[in-house]
């Protein structure tokens, strides 16, 4: 699946190469601007629709071409996409996530891209997320699922 | 062509690289694009506290962090080398809506009236980096991912589950953003 846990380390660095690429698209489309957040939100501007949108699209057109072309990674593995599973948490989860996007501006990726932009007090938004996700990891047991 | 790249990009630029990254990270070695993993895989390396959701081999996903790495780095090239020298241009009616609110500065990308260190240890900082924040971390992670992985990544592979949420989630986004934010804006 995955590289072997021996493959040396810098075989991840093409990773980190596409993340800088995503990190300049992020910025460079304003994608992690509250503002725009604000805006999409609000119904008051196309942009972010036009973004998530055309990704999905993308996505999905590049998706189905691998599964039916049966497309191997570079290495010549197949390629294997989990599914996600559904339960109450996809629900309960989602609806307090997008209260969370709504104040901060921000999912996941773009709290990342923030701090790197130089938004410094972002990185106390990051730091409560990751607490966030801890204390999710808590008390997983006792949440419905 | 520097001051195309110089200036903002538009979504028919954005969309489609970002949406190339799905298929990028499967050929790249069969990963799946999701963004809110990486803050588990922080509290497994930094802080797993035998907790059993944080015990398993985060070294093995660490190319997940890799690429917030990279997003980190893109982010700090795209405001130095590649910054836009004109601000921010945000759409008139939202800015007059969030003039009324007092937030008048749109030049940068975040508005400085909020997201300001001044504002830390105030109920709005409390609010809007505190409450907020952990909003994401625990609602991302109960969710099982977030506007990468569900909206973007599952909806590529027509995961029924992503399309819930991905619904829940913006949902409670406009409901926040009309019915709270207003609310919130005021403290």
């Amino acid at each position: 699946m995955s590289a072997p846990a021996s493959a040396p380390w810098w075989h991840n660095l093409r990773y980190a190469v596409w993340g800088i690429l995503f990190g300049i698209v992020f910025v460079k489309a304003e994608i992690i601007s509250w503002f725009r957040i604000q805006e999409m939100f609000r119904f008051e501007s196309f942009h972010m629709y036009g973004v998530i949108g055309s990704a999905v699209v993308v996505g999905l057109i590049s998706v189905q071409l691998i599964k039916r072309i049966r497309a191997k990674t570079f290495s010549g593995e197949p390629i294997v996409i989990p599914d996600k599973a559904f339960n109450k948490g996809t629900i309960y989860g989602s609806v307090l996530f997008g209260l969370g996007w709504a104040i901060t501006g921000a999912c996941p990726g773009p709290l990342f891209a923030q701090v790197g932009a130089g938004y410094s007090v972002i990185i106390i938004t990051f730091l409560s997320a990751v607490a966030g996700t801890w204390l999710y990891g808590l008390v997983r047991e006792k949440l419905p699922h | 062509m520097l001051d195309a790249i110089k200036g903002p990009w538009p979504w028919y630029v954005a969309g489609p690289i970002i949406g190339l990254t799905v298929p990028a990270l499967l050929l790249l070695g069969n990963k799946a694009f999701g963004l809110s993993s990486s803050l588990r895989h922080i509290c497994a390396a930094c802080m797993p506290a035998k907790i059993p959701f944080f015990t398993y081999d985060w070294k093995k996903e660490a190319w997940n962090l890799f690429f917030v790495g990279g997003v980190v780095i893109g982010a700090c090239i795209a405001v130095t080398l590649l910054a836009d020298p004109d601000p921010m241009v945000i759409a008139e009616p939202t800015a007059g809506y969030l003039a009324s609110k007092g937030i008048t500065d749109n030049s940068g990308l975040m508005p400085k009236e909020i997201f300001s260190w001044d504002n830390v240890l105030t109920v709005r900082g409390f609010i809007f980096f505190i409450v907020g924040g952990f909003f994401v971390g625990f609602g991302t992670r109960w969710a099982g991912g977030c506007t990468s992985g569900h909206a973007i990544s599952g909806l590529s592979n027509l995961q029924w589950p992503s399309l819930v949420a991905t619904c829940c989630f913006f949902g409670a986004g406009i409901i926040c953003t009309w019915f709270i934010l207003p609310y919130l804006l005021t403290l």
